[in-house]
């Protein structure tokens, strides 16, 4: 094999897992937003997120 | 006190809230100047001659080099990382190590394949069980096993701790990959960059390859932060679910009173 075919083999494999490590942290990323909107839809919010009480609504 | 307020200021901005507006402010600028600085590294590396020994095979330096770099510098990330887990037990430490596992792991099997595809037409074998490539395989397992760990266990807050003391204990292994090439006669060639008498390395191969780490350098941190704050979320979502799945444990009583 030509020494061409092991320097582009090399970026090839380079290429390829830095791509799919960018992919997968990009796609985890959406997924998880989407998670977070969905539930913030039905209503569920963490308790720092949550307007706080008024003083009317707290008696 | 300056010392109490430098550390609160530190504590404030360790905060995952503070983290995710930072996170979301630097994220695009870092993506942008690793973008930058790969297409100039690419350039510097296709336009460069060959080696007077080892000819256009030398290209495979400017990723292997980093890669391997990189490999080690994620670990030492992580050892940080699980000593501010196991002394001030702070959640954010526990979201970097575990993050930066796969990111390692990935960086590890790219050192690992391109050096070995460096090494046949160099070395004449693909590959040798000398202290260099023993000692870089057994991290690349190494990581493994912490993903697996991490995955195995449903408390995120032990999960953390239990790796925290494997990935110092694994430390051990660092010193002894950089310094495996002077300790024992391998195959594998010494430092030629990072030297206490300086780089040995031609400047003409120098440049591309400092630039060319930096830019992987920066990927790892763009990509070590934005899987850090997918990992906020991912936790915010699992206890926004365990308050849901609580609320409606509560709820039904209404519902129950009417069918009676």
């Amino acid at each position: 094999m030509s020494h061409t075919f092991y320097i582009s083999a090399s970026y090839a494999v380079a290429a390829l897992v830095t791509l799919c490590l960018i992919f997968w942290v990009w796609l985890d990323g959406r997924a998880r937003q989407k998670e977070l909107a969905e539930l913030e839809a039905s209503g569920i919010r963490r308790r720092s997120a949550r307007p706080a009480p008024t003083d009317g609504a707290a008696s | 006190m300056p010392e109490s307020l430098a550390i609160t200021k530190i504590s404030d901005l360790a905060n995952p809230t503070r983290f995710l507006g930072l996170a979301a402010r630097i994220l695009p600028w870092m993506a942008g100047i690793t973008a930058i600085l790969f297409a100039i590294g690419l350039y510097l590396t296709f336009s460069s001659e060959g080696d007077y020994q080892q000819g256009m095979t030398v290209r495979i330096m400017y990723v292997h080099v980093p890669a391997a770099w990189l490999s080690m510098m994620c670990y030492s990330v992580m050892a940080m990382s699980a000593i501010g887990t196991l002394v001030w037990r702070h959640p954010l430490a526990d979201v970097s190590h575990k993050t930066a596992a796969p990111l390692g792991a990935a960086f590890t099997l790219i050192a690992l394949a391109t050096g070995s595809l460096w090494g046949k037409p160099m070395w004449g074998t693909w590959w040798v069980w000398d202290a260099r490539l023993t000692s870089v395989f057994v991290l690349f397992l190494m990581y493994l096993g912490l993903i697996a760990l991490n995955r195995a266990m449903d408390d995120p807050g032990k999960a953390a701790r239990v790796s925290a003391v494997l990935i110092l204990v694994g430390f051990v292994n660092i010193p002894i990959i950089k310094f495996s090439v002077d300790w024992w006669n391998t195959l594998h060639q010494p430092a030629s960059v990072i030297r206490l008498d300086g780089p040995t390395i031609d400047k003409e191969f120098l440049w591309p390859l400092l630039i060319m780490a930096v830019a992987f350098t920066l990927l790892f941190f763009t990509l070590h932060i934005a899987a850090m704050r997918n990992e906020i979320w991912r936790r915010r979502v699992s206890a926004q679910r365990r308050m849901a799945a609580r609320m409606a444990g509560h709820a039904p009583v209404k519902t129950s009173a009417k069918e009676a």
